[in-house]
């Protein structure tokens, strides 16, 4: 099942872990911040889930959320 | 700043004819407020088809009734207004204040709201809110709106509301499920509150009869640049472009192009096929436009498109709140280039480069600041296309280069 991962660009200040954990679904922009691989929102497979969660626990900032289909 | 007379068909014209200085002016003006209940405030607005006038044209009585019921909403009226080329807000609540108070009262009792904030200016508040508040014995909080670009924005709004600096946030939930001390919370710009107070008075078949059914009733403009006469002009919904530059006097000298929607807004080429336009949602959308918070800024076709453009760029890379890594870093990346451009010293493509650069910055933010300057960005380049070649080929249509900064665009006091 798909969830959504959204970013808290207030608190984001490109430290990077997410970069690390999900390599398939971002890239960093050209000042080193999250970016969606594809344009739009950042949709997470069940594949990529366990590495999303990780993501969200670990990142310094807290600036992840998963939101899932509820 | 001037007002136009708008056709209603009878009783009042419109907003800016509902002027009075005091209460007892304004009661004698327009009577007193109908004593209608929730549930027919509710159905009235709806059946206006009123829309919000602060830019995102968002329907008004869904907007209340995503708050009404939970029985401890907040309404906020919005008049920060921090959008260099409008001064409409201003303009009502110095003419209107009561009519602005009046919609308010309306729209908390249709919401069934306890608490009701108004954000505007300081000097505004001094000296026009706060008196006709305390004349009317009002419950309404009163909040000063600092200067700024994004202090209108409906988070930095609600912040403001919460005693807290007034910059955008991402809210965890919708602001209309949690805002103000944690409220249900409808923010509605100022004069789309005037306009609940009319309907209310006067019916739905009234507010009707002016405008077109995708855009009934009138709206306020604020028109500058090259018109004989900027000001702010009450103008039926859907009125042709031609005639919204007609109300300001007509052009001062030969148009290129006017951007409508304020500085996140888009530029439409002047021509015969424009001037037929209706200002609406519907028909400014196939050419990349929108009536926003109906700022209408006319181009003189003397001056250069891509240096009025880029002087835009860079006040609004200054405005940033300086919160989002994409738009603390985007917008002076895309006010360089576009700087480059405009001066015809190009050292990359710097089409590409802002056609990239405008990619990363969409959608990143907290508030609708990057994507607003991004849609900027675009809609000048697609529009000054000649004028691009031109720069490259070491030419102008303007002066070029220009040592003293362009003056074609409305600015901000300094």
């Amino acid at each position: 099942m798909a969830a959504e991962l959204t970013i808290d660009w207030t608190r984001c200040e490109a430290r990077g872990v997410c970069l690390d954990l999900l390599p398939g679904l971002l890239r960093p922009d050209d000042w080193g911040y999250p970016m969606a691989r594809e344009p739009g929102r950042i949709v997470v497979t069940a594949t990529d889930l366990p590495d999303a969660d990780v993501a969200v626990r670990e990142c310094p900032r807290m600036a992840l959320r998963l939101a899932r289909p509820s | 700043m001037t007002a136009a007379a708008v056709g209603h068909a009878e009783g009042v014209n419109g907003l800016l004819s509902a002027g009075a200085g005091n209460l007892a002016e304004h009661r004698a003006l327009l009577g007193p407020l109908p004593s209608l209940g929730p549930r027919v405030l509710l159905s009235m607005v709806g059946d206006s088809g009123l829309t919000g006038r602060g830019g995102g044209s968002f329907p008004t009585a869904r907007k209340l009734t995503l708050v009404a019921g939970s029985g401890r909403a907040v309404l906020v009226a919005n008049g920060a207004e921090g959008e260099p080329t409008s001064s409409k807000d201003r303009v009502l609540l110095l003419e209107a204040p009561h009519l602005v108070l009046d919609g308010l009262e309306l729209a908390a009792r249709a919401a069934g709201a306890r608490r009701c904030v108004l954000v505007a200016p300081a000097d505004l508040l001094d000296g026009v809110l706060a008196p006709a508040v305390a004349e009317r014995r009002a419950r309404v909080r009163l909040v000063a709106a600092p200067e700024g670009y994004v202090t209108g924005q409906e988070t930095a709004v609600v912040a403001a509301a919460d005693g807290r600096p007034a910059l955008p946030f991402q809210p965890v939930q919708p602001i209309w499920r949690h805002g103000v001390a944690g409220r249900p919370t409808a923010v509605l710009n100022v004069e789309t509150l005037a306009h609940i107070g009319l309907i209310a008075r006067f019916g739905v078949a009234w507010f009707r009869s002016c405008g077109v059914p995708d855009d009934p009733g009138t709206r306020l403009l604020t028109i500058s640049g090259a018109v004989r006469s900027q000001g702010v002009w009450e103008a039926p919904g859907g009125t042709p472009l031609g005639e919204v530059v007609q109300a300001a006097g007509g052009p001062s000298e030969p148009l290129q192009a006017l951007l409508i929607g304020g500085y996140h807004g888009g530029w439409v080429p002047w021509d015969d096929s424009t001037a037929r336009l209706p200002l609406t949602r519907a028909a400014l959308e196939p050419r990349g436009a929108a009536p926003g918070a109906g700022a209408v800024v006319a181009l003189a076709a003397s001056s250069c498109g891509l240096q009025a453009a880029a002087g835009v760029v860079a006040y609004l890379a200054g405005e940033s709140s300086g919160q989002c890594g994409p738009c603390v870093n985007g917008l002076p990346a895309l006010a360089r280039h576009l700087d480059a451009l405009a001066r015809g010293r190009e050292r990359v493509d710097a089409v590409a480069e802002l056609e990239r650069l405008a990619g990363m910055v969409d959608g990143r933010g907290a508030c609708r600041h990057p994507d607003g300057t991004a849609r900027f960005v675009r809609s000048t380049l697609r529009t000054f296309r000649q004028e691009v070649a031109l720069h490259r080929d070491g030419r102008c249509s303007g002066r070029l280069p220009s040592a003293r900064p362009d003056r074609s665009m409305p600015w901000p006091p300094s």
